[in-house]
């Protein structure tokens, strides 16, 4: 295991010597160490894992083999600009950093270099506007689409009538915390209800003050827009000051299995957001099983097959080979470059066929991808933490969010960018 | 044998307080700019710019800032990546508010608006000192990280806080923004390095480096021999500011291009700044240069070490990274208490005796 696992990583290291011919190359910018690894580790499995699957059962993407090339950044912005450096060189057809931070700090970079950036879930919501980003891409769900589906399950709860109730946003004090502030102060004004902000700086372990705020003012709902370590210590602190559980609501970064077991029981009926399907129950599972994990082939300690975080990994992973495929498909060669890859995020069409043929038929929402609309539909799903059973499941199906309000929101901060960066329409 | 005085004539007093006065010294320097100018701006890639020789020199440029107050005056603070978030704030409402305005000039007013602020945060240093000042100063650093996260106006309201910085122009070259060439990039941060070091030079082997040290080494001694510690102190903060004011600016615009305050400039960029100057060697020029590469160069040489030619799994060797670094730390800390431009001022001094020990 150890010896092999070595093999593939000697093999990446020399791929990073020089371009190489007849490979496709995803860069993975991962952390596996630092506040956020444990986190970190649980998504670059997933991505690998899918990639070496590919591999190992169909020879690659028509047949090309993929290979991942991993760079550790400790989700630090400096680390991540030396990662990107250090593998833009060696064919890279698209960056994933999994990091908002570092998102903001890639969007002009890759624009220059012209190598497509997918940050599917997190970064600038308002790449949504390819009219304005040309080479980013954030489908099938983002930040402010998140915000608004958490309103519209809380609307849902009290027969459509939030007036005089108050939810407070705990927040990550950072662009990724700050992120949903604007639509949900737009979807407070038009629903009527208070909205408190309360910041946590990071890492996030003292939370004290905002969590007895919280016990002193008793929000009826409270959001959590955290990560790493901050979640654990939100839903524990939630359940110091019993804040019903049930009432609690986390983004899907604040939603996986490392957040709510640290607090037991305690975190039973705890709620987060999602884009896809938790657990295994899936055809393609099988085929992860056989030819990865029983071959020894598992990235890291080859354990977070089925988590929270393992099957985002697996989904970024999955999204970014089938726009492979499209890709081949429209240029008419298998060894696709950075540009033909951002033709085919462009031209991404996922629909129940085509999430069947890979084995993972209702594992996340059905999109299409256009030069004007790089961030899809908006569709996302609540998920409800069973303690007892140990696992996650959804309570709703993929439902639509409020982009009456969004879409405005996206317009004015993209063409903000557009203005401040002199960048002209991308679609005509 | 190899590094003396000897034949090597001074016939003026410009040629006798020269800084450097060995013909050997003279000439390495020459060698070192010639290079550095002349060779590296041709052969620069991404890689090279953008993770190691811009990150370093822009550090050079903040440790020589810290040393001075630091090393020189003997002022120790803690509010250095609140100063540097000060120049790269202003940097950026000056780079969104004027867009036709010389690079150079937004970076040297960063620089100036950071000194002013720095002149406010030093007046605790009249009446208190040591530790209780470096305690003082740690209200810098969390003031001002929180000012710029609470303050809308100083990201342009932008919904996340992050900034980020526009392409601008020095002289009709980009030097920020992703399209700016490496070597654009490269020859502006050097200019300013090679600049603010020769500044720093020559101010702190003047009259002021002097009262500088001389407050450093006995407060109330310096101040019977007349030196007035309200201006001497007050003038080490501004321009000891001034320098991280204007690395500050530069880390945003032109190392990282997009920031966002608590991340980019919390409180580990003051330790690391003062890890810096501890480790480079307090009150020496040439140390805060080597301090800088120590702690910025050899991370991303160990990193290719490990992962490229060794091919550790790159967990394991971000781990030992850590290990290995905070070893080196100990050792040179151990084997040379004043840092590694002491080990080079010994090198020098064992080369101009040898081969006779004494």
């Amino acid at each position: 295991m150890k010896l092999t696992k070595l093999a593939v990583i000697a093999v990446a290291a020399t791929m990073v010597a020089g371009p190489v011919l007849a490979q496709l190359v995803f860069p993975s910018l991962s952390y596996r160490t630092g506040p956020f690894g444990a986190n970190g580790s649980e998504v670059a499995d997933g991505f690998a894992d899918y990639m070496t699957l590919l591999n190992e059962r169909d020879g690659g993407i028509g047949g090309v083999m993929t290979v991942v090339n991993e760079c550790e950044t400790g989700y630090s912005t400096e680390k991540g600009v030396e990662c990107y450096e250090a593998t833009k060189g060696s064919g890279a057809l698209i960056y994933q950093p999994l990091s908002t931070g570092m998102a903001y700090q890639l969007i002009p970079r890759v624009t220059a270099d012209g190598i497509p950036m997918l940050t599917t879930g997190y970064g600038r919501t308002s790449v949504a506007n390819g009219d304005v980003f040309k080479q980013v891409f954030n489908f099938p769900v983002n930040y402010w689409n998140g915000a608004s589906i958490a309103v519209n399950y809380m609307l849902a709860e009290n027969d459509g009538d939030l007036s005089g109730k108050t939810i407070a946003l705990l927040y990550h004090n950072s662009a990724y915390g700050k992120e949903p502030i604007p639509t949900l102060e737009a979807l407070a004004e038009i629903h009527g209800f208070d909205l408190t902000l309360l910041p946590i700086d990071s890492p996030g372990q003292e939370q004290k003050s905002q969590w007895l705020q919280i016990r002193r003012e008793r929000p009826d709902y409270a959001l959590l827009w955290g990560w790493g370590i901050m979640n654990q210590v939100a839903i524990q602190e939630a359940a110091n000051v019993r804040f019903p559980m049930e009432n609690f609501m986390g983004i899907w970064w604040s939603g996986s299995e490392n957040d709510v077991i640290p607090a037991g029981m305690a975190a039973d009926g705890y709620k987060a957001l999602t884009f896809h399907a938790m657990g295994t129950d899936f055809p393609m599972f099988d085929d992860l099983q056989t030819y990865v994990v029983d071959a020894g082939l598992a990235a890291g300690s080859g354990d977070n097959v089925g988590t929270v975080l393992y099957n985002r990994g697996m989904y970024g992973a999955m999204l970014a080979a089938e726009a492979v495929k499209v890709a081949q498909e429209m240029h008419g060669v298998a060894q696709i470059d950075a540009a033909m890859m951002r033709d085919g995020l462009e031209n991404l069409v996922i629909s129940d066929e085509s999430m069947a043929a890979i084995g993972l038929q209702g594992f996340g929402p059905n999109f299409n991808v256009s030069c004007k609309n790089h961030g899809g539909p908006g569709l996302g799903a609540v998920a409800e933490w069973d303690a007892t059973a140990q696992e996650w499941s959804l309570i709703t199906g993929f439902v639509p969010s409020d982009m009456d309000v969004i879409q405005p929101l996206i317009e004015a901060d993209s063409a903000a960018y557009a203005a401040e960066n002199n960048i002209e329409s991308q679609c005509s | 044998m190899f590094y003396r005085e000897a034949g090597d004539f001074k016939k003026t007093y410009v040629e006798d307080s020269q800084t450097f006065p060995l013909k050997l010294d003279r000439y390495g320097f020459y060698l070192l700019m010639a290079v550095a100018f002349g060779v590296i701006p041709f052969f620069i890639n991404d890689y090279w710019a953008n993770a190691i020789l811009i990150p370093f020199l822009v550090w050079s440029i903040a440790a020589l800032g810290l040393n001075i107050l630091g090393g020189y005056c003997g002022q120790i603070s803690l509010g250095s990546g609140g100063f540097m978030a000060v120049g790269a704030y202003t940097a950026y409402k000056l780079m969104t508010s004027f867009p036709d305005l010389n690079m150079f000039v937004i970076v040297l007013l960063s620089g100036g608006v950071t000194a002013m602020v720095g002149l406010i945060f030093g007046l605790p240093s009249l009446r208190i000192k040591g530790f209780y000042l470096a305690v003082a100063t740690l209200a810098a650093q969390f003031f001002l990280v929180w000012m710029f996260n609470k303050f809308g106006w100083f990201y342009n309201y932008s919904a996340s806080g992050q900034i980020t910085a526009p392409a601008r122009e020095v002289f009709g070259f980009e030097v920020t923004g992703a399209t700016a060439s490496a070597a654009a990039k490269y020859l502006f941060c050097l200019v300013l390095v090679v600049g603010l070091a020769w500044l720093a030079r020559n101010l702190t082997r003047g009259r002021i480096g002097r009262s500088w040290m001389a407050v450093r080494d006995m407060d109330i001694a310096a101040e019977i021999i007349g030196v007035n510690p309200f201006k001497t102190k007050l003038l080490a903060f501004a321009v000891s500011s001034f320098f991280i004011g204007v690395s500050g600016s530069l880390f945003f615009s032109v190392y990282l291009g997009a920031i966002e305050v608590g991340e980019a400039f919390g409180i580990q960029k003051s330790f690391l700044l003062l890890f810096m100057i501890i480790i480079g060697g307090l009150g020496t020029i040439f140390g805060s240069f080597i301090g800088a590469a120590f702690l910025v160069l050899m991370p991303v040489l160990l990193k290719n070490i490990m992962v490229n030619q060794l091919s550790f799994p790159i967990d394991i060797a971000a781990h030992m990274e850590f290990v290995l670094i905070g070893l080196f730390i100990m050792v040179t800390l151990i084997l040379e208490p004043r840092g590694i431009a002491q080990l080079w001022r010994f090198a020098k001094a064992k080369l101009r005796l040898w081969p006779f020990p004494h």
